[in-house]
């Protein structure tokens, strides 16, 4: 057996990267998203994705690191060609071998479920023939490996599971310990492989629950569900921190992504927020010189602004305005960002020594740097909100409009109320005094009087906690200059001195696993994005490369006499299931106890598996694609070869039914390989084929198939 | 199981002497239960036998005489408590004297049906029928508008609605009584479970209106009585009450069904109990009409009753409203006044036409444009060209020849695959389609309106192709299948169905889809059709069967279920609020000047409940590991069952109610969650009577007894404290010391 293995291994591993190293000079759609991480990671430079934790990127940058790659290369058009820096066979090596290990645990599961060597063999011929599963694992993609650690994880539980009449062996445990390690991987590649942790640990419960029936065990017990507890729940949420550990260490340096992280979080990067912060004093004190950061990052990320411009008289609805000066948030840093911070009671804009704090629940007024206006708002309705109050930099026109510029300073999160206001580290609602409205970012955006910056407004009607609603103080200093012109000076030269401030690695991953679940982009339809219920019957591809001359094209295109089977598969489980199931309730026993078993278990891996890897899809609302469809795949086609054998041992009883099933397995089989002949040049990218064959190809009309103009 | 008895006797057994003399005035139902209930109860004690055979003994004959006693309905605490609830939903019913909160929708509906107007609602039309009927009897005449809320109703009679609403709210405390009497045989604990739900504000206010909920939530604890009822019945198969409490409950899982969609979940766990029961009669290998007569009772029953709701809807609404817009053509052409009813208009299309073009997808919009332009990075910056829901002038298009506008000769009709151009009434732009990507379905072409008084480019030609037909068949009106393909991509007219952005004011997409394939997406037809120079037809539109106006409205209302999106100002309600009442409802007023009403659970028995259900969770799983490892739980048997089966159905119960709401992306509100809250009340003395139980086991009678006991007066003090939020407040709000509320928003986020 572990002969026929490496060899299924070393045939399935040839096959795959052969074409990868003809075809490496060209890359191919998700290959250019994952990419430009990739190269962050070769430089080192800190990223945000919030497609998946960042196991799945580290892997393939240890691709990368393998390969020497220095990060140097611009990833943004589909279809250009790999200069020479780029180690693209390492890159692409990783995910293939992931890939191509799949048909040899494919076989191990089967036999772990307690079928045939022969069923199993039916199982990896089928894996092994499944075009889209070859085209997903020879390019720089994750799906591969994600489905390596699923498979990798229910055989070494499977494994564990088989020997649980020797209580002590230590290959027990150890098998255990791998499965649990790879249930983490799994969900560390992509939150998908979750489904299928949580079906693992369903499957565990069970297990465990007999084994607290058991009542021959006693201490032992105790110590089998805890030590079970601990490898399958503890250590994986431990390895996931971990990942997120090794990822903050390796990302050290500020890069295009900082703005969505919270000023403290900047500031513990290399370069960025932390060269300008460094230094900076940390309590805010009267007369200090600061920008306000908004807490929400909802558009944008921005900070509290104010221009020489004022809101027009009247809005294009006819609504009039206060005419004041406008009030905004601006996504960029700028001189116009700063703000002074005055005691109502005193006439100093400096900071006087010693420097008195400014602490919860203090009034202060709120001084425009460059403009020296006082921020303002009153019962005038803001111009994009217009159940919230204006805000404004206060000027007296002398139409009995009386500035109302007067603060509280509020700290959401104080530990004491008097607590001192601290750089970056306080969140702060600014409360008007004689309103009680709460100074906010509304998450409209100006027309173009407003130059298109951020709306500011008063909300009368705050409730509860809004991230729109807080500020922090990211840029400190403390005003010395008495004279205007001398302030302006000051506000344009940069920020000085020397303190450090480190946040704790948790404090890091909780904002960092939250932006992650929190963030959306912009999620609109693609070309080759498709519904969960066109995947069943694959009435939609994905094209991935198309050659720049020829005709020669890879497309993510399934096996369709392996998808068929699979329903097909799934379908008779399902009734076999059903019949005995209530058949056994009325106490006719057709199978054996020890058949059923093995039936409901290799049920509740293999069709467990394709519903919990397919049907989460029709509640998610992101844009979803063909891809997402193959761990369910794998575990549907599975199903096959189990369905198979059972119908053969214990349906079907009659040397003649045999003969006659025999012959229809392998009618299936070789009508499995010639269809994956037949689509190996779309699966490849050669031998190129011309428009002809290509429309020959088309099975479905549903499918983009691209076709050259000559 | 002596300890509860004891207990109920202790505390009612005055009564329960009582009830035995006046048992016959209480109901049908009752009756016939008396009298068959000491031939049963022998084998009622056997019960619980099924799961342990242990209990049958000789000594148990006492504890089944006394055991019996807490099986009669105890009549004094039933009429106490519907007393009470009648009292405290009818206390100042008629105020505020204006429209609150949703009660403009509803309210309105219910005039609807006063004056048979068609209309369109995402839910089901029982609940509002009801309201209308309730309106009809007391005198309202459908005349009050219900613009908005606030609106004063003067002179109309609105309490007949009022009232109706508030004497549906008021049994629910009544049912939960009975449910837990059933589950637990404790009448404390189910005094208790009552109380719960009288003092509670949420409860009150929300039966107080003229709203759907109360409706709802009277099916939903209809059905769950009924079913429990039923389940008790289990050892009497095919007895009168038998049969009578399986019906009863079908006939509530069709009332809450057709009240709101949310009756799906009380079906689900109707559905789940029955599956249950049969799995169990199934390993009885007695083979029975069970499944018969429950798939009578429970599917057959409630699909009639449902179907015959939505047929009284249809026969009342004849006359044309509001809502026509939603239907196709054929479903319009049978209300009175509508322009397709008994519809007059040229036969066959011809060039010079004036038409509109109705997709034919269920619920598709009529072709339209107006004086908007795509925006910026969203194609071609042209005008848009979308469909549209409700009728409109925007609607209508002018049929052209391809090269000329003239139309001064005789009309010549128009026949499959002439080629022809629409040009929009309103704008004189050209309906035209290019190489840009569609704004939301990416991989379907752009359509705009393009030109100016009708001059545009050879992208503006169409061409005509009728489904089913061969070359040279005339187009027909309202009754041909008609596909528009675009000249020169090779196109197909198409509507997706997906709802654009702001700035195409929410309405739906429309494309030229590449895929030619025929579906009801691509395919239009002809609505509305003017040309002076053709001769007028009666046309009788081919009616539509019930089953399709059936199918049609319920794929309308899911389409409408899911538009309602939340507005992007708007501060959403989540789920995860609710339970721990983190946020109110303002059913009227803002300021200190109006009269306030605010809906908020009274935070007492609020956080009581959730409490409870960890008690609970706790408690059942550590009852299962002691028994999975052998333990004897000894004489907890009884109340091992009470709280594993009984509680086990009202945890199934709150989860089947309020998960659902965790992966619904529509809108939702705080009230949704006032169906799950039932069970949780129920659940709540469930959880507690066990500890008493077991309190009671313990020696510990005195705490045994004021745990449980406790909870009423501590339910009613702080109804006491809360009571102004349903009952209406006056004066400063509660920042303000002076207020009356003062001292009692105990979360910042809530609103009085």
């Amino acid at each position: 057996i572990k002969l026929f293995l490496s060899k299924e291994a070393v045939l399935s591993t040839h096959l795959y990267e052969y074409p990868a190293l003809m075809l490496s000079l060209l890359h191919s759609f998700d290959e250019v998203y994952y990419g430009q991480f990739v190269s962050l990671y070769m430089k080192r430079v800190f990223f945000i994705d919030e497609s998946g934790p960042p196991l799945g990127h580290m892997i393939l940058a240890l691709g990368g690191y393998l390969g020497d790659f220095d990060g140097n290369f611009v990833w943004n058009r589909i279809g250009a060609e790999y200069t020479s820096n780029v180690p693209v066979w390492t890159l692409r090596l990783i995910p293939a071998l992931c890939g191509s290990l799949c048909v040899p645990l494919g076989y191990l599961l089967v036999v772990e479920l307690g079928y045939s060597h022969f069923t199993a063999l039916g199982a990896s011929l089928l894996l092994l023939m499944e075009n889209s599963l070859i085209v997903q694992s020879r390019f720089m993609l994750l799906d591969s490996v994600l489905i390596f650690f699923l498979l990798l994880a229910v055989v070494s539980y499977l494994r564990f599971h088989k020997h649980l009449c020797c209580f002590s062996s230590l290959w027990k445990w150890l098998w255990l310990f791998l499965s649990g390690t790879s249930c983490a991987f799994a969900v560390g590649v992509k939150y998908m492989g979750l489904f299928t942790y949580l079906l693992l640990l369903g499957l565990a419960a069970v297990h465990t629950w007999h084994v607290i029936g058991d009542k021959t065990l006693c201490n032992v017990m105790l110590v089998q569900v805890v030590v079970r507890f601990l490898v399958l729940v503890v250590m994986p949420a431990l390895l996931y921190l971990g990942f997120f550990y090794v990822h903050l260490i390796l990302l050290y340096r500020s890069g295009p992504h900082d703005q969505m992280m919270s000023s403290a979080f900047q500031a513990s990067l290399e370069g960025g927020l932390s060269r300008i912060t460094q230094g900076q004093p940390l309590e805010v004190a009267f007369g200090s010189q600061v920008t306000l950061r908004s807490a929400s990052s909802k558009p944008l990320p921005c900070w509290l602004h104010s221009h020489k411009a004022n809101y027009p008289i009247r809005y294009e609805n006819g609504r009039g305005s206060s005419h004041q000066q406008q009030v905004t948030c601006y996504p960029f840093k700028d001189v116009n960002n700063w703000w002074i911070i005055k005691d109502p009671s005193r006439q100093s804009l400096v900071v006087s020594s010693p420097p008195r704090p400014v602490r919860h629940g203090d009034i202060i007024q709120l001084l425009h740097g460059m403009t020296s206006r006082f921020l303002n708002t009153h019962d005038v309705a803001a111009p994009m909100s217009p159940h919230s109050q204006e805000v404004t930099g206060y000027i007296d026109f002398n139409v009995s409009m009386p500035a109302q510029n007067l603060w509280r300073v509020d700290i959401t999160n104080r530990e004491s109320d008097r607590d001192v206001w601290k750089t970056i580290l306080s969140e702060v609602q600014l409360i008007h005094v004689n309103t009680s409205a709460v100074l906010k970012l509304s998450g409209a955006s100006l027309p173009d009087w407003g130059f298109r910056q951020l709306e500011v407004v008063g909300d009368k009607i705050y409730k509860g906690y809004q991230q729109s609603g807080v500020w922090n103080v990211e840029e400190h200093r403390y005003g010395k200059s008495h004279e205007q012109k001398e302030r302006e000076l000051e506000l344009k030269s940069p920020t000085h001195d020397d303190i450090s401030r480190n946040l704790t690695f948790m404090a890091k991953f909780i904002e960092l696993q939250w932006k992650m679940l929190t963030v959306r982009n912009e999620e609109s339809e693609h070309k080759y994005s498709s519904l969960p219920l066109e995947w069943i019957t694959m009435d939609t591809n994905i094209a991935y490369w198309l050659h720049p001359s020829n005709n020669a094209q890879i497309h993510l295109i399934g096996n369709s006499v392996t998808w068929t089977l699979a329903n097909l598969a799934l379908f008779i489980y399902v009734l076999l299931f059903l019949t005995y199931l209530l058949r056994r309730r009325r106490k006719i026993e057709d199978i054996p106890e020890a058949c059923w078993e093995q039936l409901v278990l290799a049920g509740v891996v293999c069709s467990g598996g394709w519903v919990v890897n397919y049907l989460p899809f029709f509640l998610m609302e992101k844009t979803l694609f063909l891809y997402h469809y193959l761990p369910a795949l794998t575990f549907q086609i599975l199903q096959i070869p189990v369905v198979v054998e059972h119908l053969y041992t214990h349906v079907l009883r009659s040397p003649s039914q045999h003969k006659a099933f025999g012959g229809v397995i392998l009618a299936a089989l070789c009508s499995v390989y010639f269809c994956y002949r037949i689509f190996s040049p779309l699966t490849y990218g050669q031998p190129e084929l011309t428009s002809e064959e290509l429309a020959a190809l088309r099975w479905r009309d549903s499918w983009d198939i691209l076709f050259r103009k000559r | 199981m002596e300890g509860r008895c004891g207990e109920g006797s202790h505390t009612q057994s005055p009564s329960c002497a009582a009830v035995r003399s006046r048992k016959p005035c209480m109901d049908t139902g009752k009756h016939r239960e008396k009298a068959s209930s000491k031939k049963t109860e022998p084998r009622r004690a056997t019960r619980p036998s099924s799961s342990d055979t242990r209990g049958l003994n000789g000594t148990s004959t006492e504890k089944r005489l006394r055991y019996s006693d807490c099986d009669y309905t105890p009549l004094c605490p039933l009429l106490s408590v519907a007393a009470l609830s009648l009292c405290t939903r009818f206390y100042r019913i008629t105020e505020p004297p204006h429209v609150c909160w949703d009660e403009t929708h509803f309210g309105k509906m219910g005039s609807y049906y006063i004056n048979r107007t068609f209309f369109f609602d995402v839910h089901p039309p029982l609940g509002k029928m009801l309201i209308g009927l309730a309106g009809y009897l007391t005198g309202y005449d459908g005349t009050f508008p219900f613009i908005k809320p606030g609106d004063k109703y003067e002179h109309h009679n609105y309490w007949g609605m009022r009232g109706f609403c508030a004497v549906l709210g008021s049994c629910l405390p009544p049912f939960a009584f009975l449910v837990v009497l059933e589950l637990s045989h404790s009448t404390p604990a189910a005094l208790i479970t009552a109380s719960l739900l009288i003092f509670d504000t949420g409860y009150i206010t929300l039966s107080q209106y003229i709203l759907l909920d109360p409706i709802l939530m009277f099916f939903i604890m209809g059905a769950v009585l009924s079913m429990v009822k039923f389940n008790h019945q289990r050892l009497r198969p095919f007895s009168w009450s038998w049969w009578l409490w399986l019906l009863l409950t079908g006939v509530n899982l069709s009332g809450s069904l057709g009240v709101k969609f949310v009756g799906l979940f009380n079906i689900l766990l109707v559905g789940i109990n029955t599956a249950w029961d049969l799995w169990r009669l199934l390993g009885d290998l007695h083979l029975s009409l069970h499944l018969i007569a429950r798939m009578f009772g429970l599917i057959m029953l409630p699909l009639f009753l449902y179907t015959t709701i939505f047929a009284v809807h249809f026969v009342i609404l004849n006359r044309s409203g509001p809502g026509d817009g939603f239907f196709s053509s054929a479903f319009q052409s049978r209300l009175i006044g509508n322009n397709l009813h008994n519809a007059t208009m040229p036969e066959y299309l011809a060039y010079g036409s004036i038409i509109t073009l109705k997709n034919l997808r269920i619920a598709g919009g009529y072709l339209h444009s107006h004086w908007h332009l795509y925006p910026e990075g969203v194609g071609a910056h042209q005008q848009q060209v979308t469909a549209y829901l409700h009728k409109d002038y925007n609607n209508l298009w002018l049929v052209k020849r391809p090269n000329s506008d003239d139309f001064t000769w005789n009309p010549e009709l128009i026949r499959h695959g002439d080629i022809i151009r629409l040009e929009h009434k309103e704008t004189t732009r050209n309906l035209h389609s290019h190489l840009h990507e569609a704004p939301l379905t990416k991989k379907h072409l752009q359509v705009t309106g393009y030109g100016i008084n009708g001059t545009g480019d050879p992208n503006d030609l169409w061409q005509v192709e009728v489904c089913g037909g061969k070359k040279g068949d005339p187009v027909k009106v309202l009754r041909s299948k008609v596909r528009l393909l675009h000249r020169s991509t090779g196109c197909v007219l198409y509507s997706s169905g997906k709802t654009l952005p702001k700035w195409g004011w929410e309405q739906v997409e429309v494309t030229c889809s590449p895929y030619l394939k025929e579906t009801p997406n691509s395919q239009w037809n002809i609505e509305d059709h003017v040309n002076p120079k053709l001769p007028n037809i009666s046309l009788h539109v081919l009616k539509p069967s019930f089953l399709e106006i059936l199918l049609e409205s319920h794929i309308v209302m899911i389409r409408g279920n899911s538009g309602l999106k939340p507005k992007d100002n708007e501060i959403n309600s989540k789920p995860w609020h609710w339970p721990i009442n983190y946020q109110g409802l303002r059913f009227s007023g803002v300021n200190e000047t109006e009269y306030r009403v605010y809906l908020l659970g009274n935070p007492v028995i609020w956080w009581l409940n959730l409490f409870s259900l960890g008690l609970f969770v706790v408690m059942v799983s550590l009852c299962c590991v002691a028994l999975q490892r052998g333990a004897k739980l000894g004489g907890t048997k009884k109340g091992k069952q009470v709280l594993m089966e009984g509680g086990g159905l009202l945890f199934l119960g709150w989860l089947l109610h309020y998960l659902p709401f965790y992966t619904m992306g529509r809108i939702l509100y705080y009230h949704h969650y006032f169906p799950a809250m039932l069970f949780s009340s129920m659940l709540t003395v469930m959880a507690h009577s066990t500890v008493s139980v077991c309190l009671w086991k313990l020696q510990g009678y005195v705490l045994a007894f004021i745990h449980l006991l406790a909870m009423g007066p501590f339910s009613m003090c702080s109804f006491y404290l809360f009571h102004p939020l349903s009952y209406g407040m006056n004066g400063p709000l509660a920042h303000d010391p002076t207020s009356s509320m003062a001292g009692l928003r105990w979360l910042d986020s809530w609103e009085f």
